[in-house]
């Protein structure tokens, strides 16, 4: 048996929000996140991931709240992210319920810090996010701080160093393609998951249920995040909990308008479609299908 | 009798990893958890669990370090329910061979090897293994093996959350409760040895079927109290 394709939903935090931009701008925002992670797990998330995505502009991180409600009754991986600078931030971020950290602008800036974190917690708990950003010659660039911070460092280069620093697993995001809908960047989710032996996350871009099958078979993904097209069922079908105090750009949800460029799927549908395409995955009904494929 | 006072959990912190959702996984099934490497706590405690990620290695000089070696085998020993997680499995072998060879506690007899990175059709697996996979039962194993282990009503071929490079090889064969198979490799992912249960998996972070492994950790303690209890009147 080959391994099992993770399918995580990424829930990205404004505050106390759940938002989704394009290109990680123009946030929406979507309603709490409390409740989408409720929802996600018990219709079969393997994982969650939560991103603070504007900590890293502000130096803040207004998570731990959010991370200590979700911890105290989901229990799959929680993966946090977002402003995280320290050996202390991870620790917080640990003890405040996250099974795994997620860093990005910080090991850039201090490549040691992996090891050193690595070392501390443990590999399987640092995952390294890399925000990929395709040049006009064709090579890929790391960012920082959701694209919008130029390094000039190579992403395939930057991947085999974090995987020889420690990192347990890379999140790639493709900035070009995040909150696009118009699918996975295939092409640079294969050059680093064919080069690096830990996995490889993809993410940005999936907008709906094929764009999946696709970075599996043909990029090679080991596991793949996914935010619109479970977002917006989720609100398609249910009713969203709309805070009297919030902060940002309700608009879209109060119109009831849905976002063209994304075929709405639940976690159900996906990991179907995935097992009929002949992807092994964590599916419900694990006897039903045991007693069928003899597996 | 009903037991008036919550169970009594001491989970081992000998500076490895996070043990907080194994302290939260406890909580959630009835049992009351402490974070401790006090030896009087743990001995006084009903059921001991030892967690752990990271190296092999840094574990083992970790608890000699905390002189946590004896207490677990004492512990282990008075006959109440213990529990190994992941690298916490592995520590109760007799040795590892991550990064050299290492001595481990030998309480339960066998090795802990790597990961082939050449699978069975000479393709690079991914190593570590990170993610679900399926637990199943052992060759020749019964409809029933699982009856009164902390397994118990688990469906064979369910799936757990992995996360590790190595893994246990018990000597006894009867000591393996459960198998797995990753990358044409299949290996013991649980083992039930007298009053030891391990798992290379993450019980806790397995969703309802794993939470249901705490809860049937958690009658098993109950049961044994109450055994104890009756005894004693």
């Amino acid at each position: 048996m080959s391994k099992n394709i993770r399918i995580i939903p990424r829930l990205d935090i404004k505050g106390p929000n759940l938002v989704k931009g394009i290109h990680m701008e123009g946030l929406r925002v979507m309603g709490k996140p409390e409740q989408f992670a409720r929802y996600y797990y018990e219709t079969g998330a393997d994982e969650l991931l939560y991103m603070d995505i504007v900590a890293s502009l502000y130096g803040r991180n207004s998570l731990h709240d959010i991370i200590a409600k979700t911890a105290r009754e989901i229990f799959i991986p929680l993966t946090v992210g977002g402003g995280l600078r320290t050996l202390d931030d991870i620790r917080d971020a640990l003890r405040a319920g996250a099974d795994k950290v997620s860093l990005n602008t910080a090991a850039i800036g201090n490549p040691q810090l992996i090891r050193e974190a690595s070392r501390k917690f443990g590999s399987s708990t640092i995952l390294i996010s890399i925000e990929a950003i395709k040049q006009p010659d064709g090579r890929y660039l790391a960012y920082t701080d959701n694209g919008r911070e130029h390094t000039g460092i190579e992403v395939l280069e930057w991947a085999l160093r974090v995987e020889e620093l420690g990192a347990g697993e890379i999140m790639l995001t493709s900035i070009d393609r995040e909150g696009t809908g118009t699918g996975y960047d295939t092409e640079l989710t294969k050059m680093v998951s064919g080069s690096v032996s830990i996995p490889v996350i993809a993410c940005g871009g999936a907008g709906n249920i094929s764009h999946i099958g696709q970075v599996i078979s043909e990029g090679k993904a080991d596991a793949i995040a996914l935010a619109s097209v479970l977002h917006y069922d989720f609100i398609k079908n249910n009713e969203v909990e709309i805070d009297a105090a919030n902060e940002g750009n309700i608009e879209f949800l109060k119109s009831g308008r849905g976002f063209l460029k994304v075929e709405p799927a639940n976690l159900s549908e996906v990991k179907n479609y995935l097992y009929a395409k002949g992807v092994q995955c964590r599916c419900n009904g694990t006897a039903e299908i045991l007693s069928g494929h003899n597996a | 009798m009903a037991i008036m006072h919550k169970l009594k959990v001491a989970v081992i912190d000998y500076e490895m990893g996070n043990l907080f959702s194994v302290v939260r996984a406890c909580e959630y099934a009835g049992l009351s958890a402490v974070v401790t490497s006090d030896k009087s706590v743990i001995m006084a405690s009903d059921a001991v669990i030892l967690p752990g990620v990271g190296a092999f290695g840094d574990a083992m000089h970790n608890l000699r370090k905390l002189d946590m070696e004896l207490p677990i085998k004492e512990f282990i020993e008075t006959g109440k329910p213990f529990m190994g997680i992941c690298l916490g499995m592995q520590l109760l072998m007799t040795e590892s061979e991550e990064f050299g060879n290492h001595k481990g506690l030998n309480i339960i007899e066998g090795r802990v090897i790597k990961f082939s990175a050449e699978n069975g059709g000479g393709k690079r697996g991914k190593i570590p293994q990170v993610g679900w996979n399926r637990i199943l039962f052992p060759v020749r194993a019964s409809e029933n093996f699982w009856l009164n282990s902390p397994l118990q009503g688990i469906r064979s071929g369910e799936f757990m959350y992995f996360v590790h490079s190595y893994y246990p090889v018990p000597s006894a064969e009867d000591a393996v409760l459960s198998t797995t198979e990753y990358e044409g490799t299949q290996f013991c992912s649980s083992i039930l040895r007298r009053n030891i249960f391990a798992a290379q998996y993450h019980p806790e972070k397995s969703a309802s079927e794993g939470i249901r492994i705490y809860k049937n950790w958690a009658s098993i303690i109950g049961r044994q109290i109450e055994e104890r209890n009756g005894k004693k009147a």
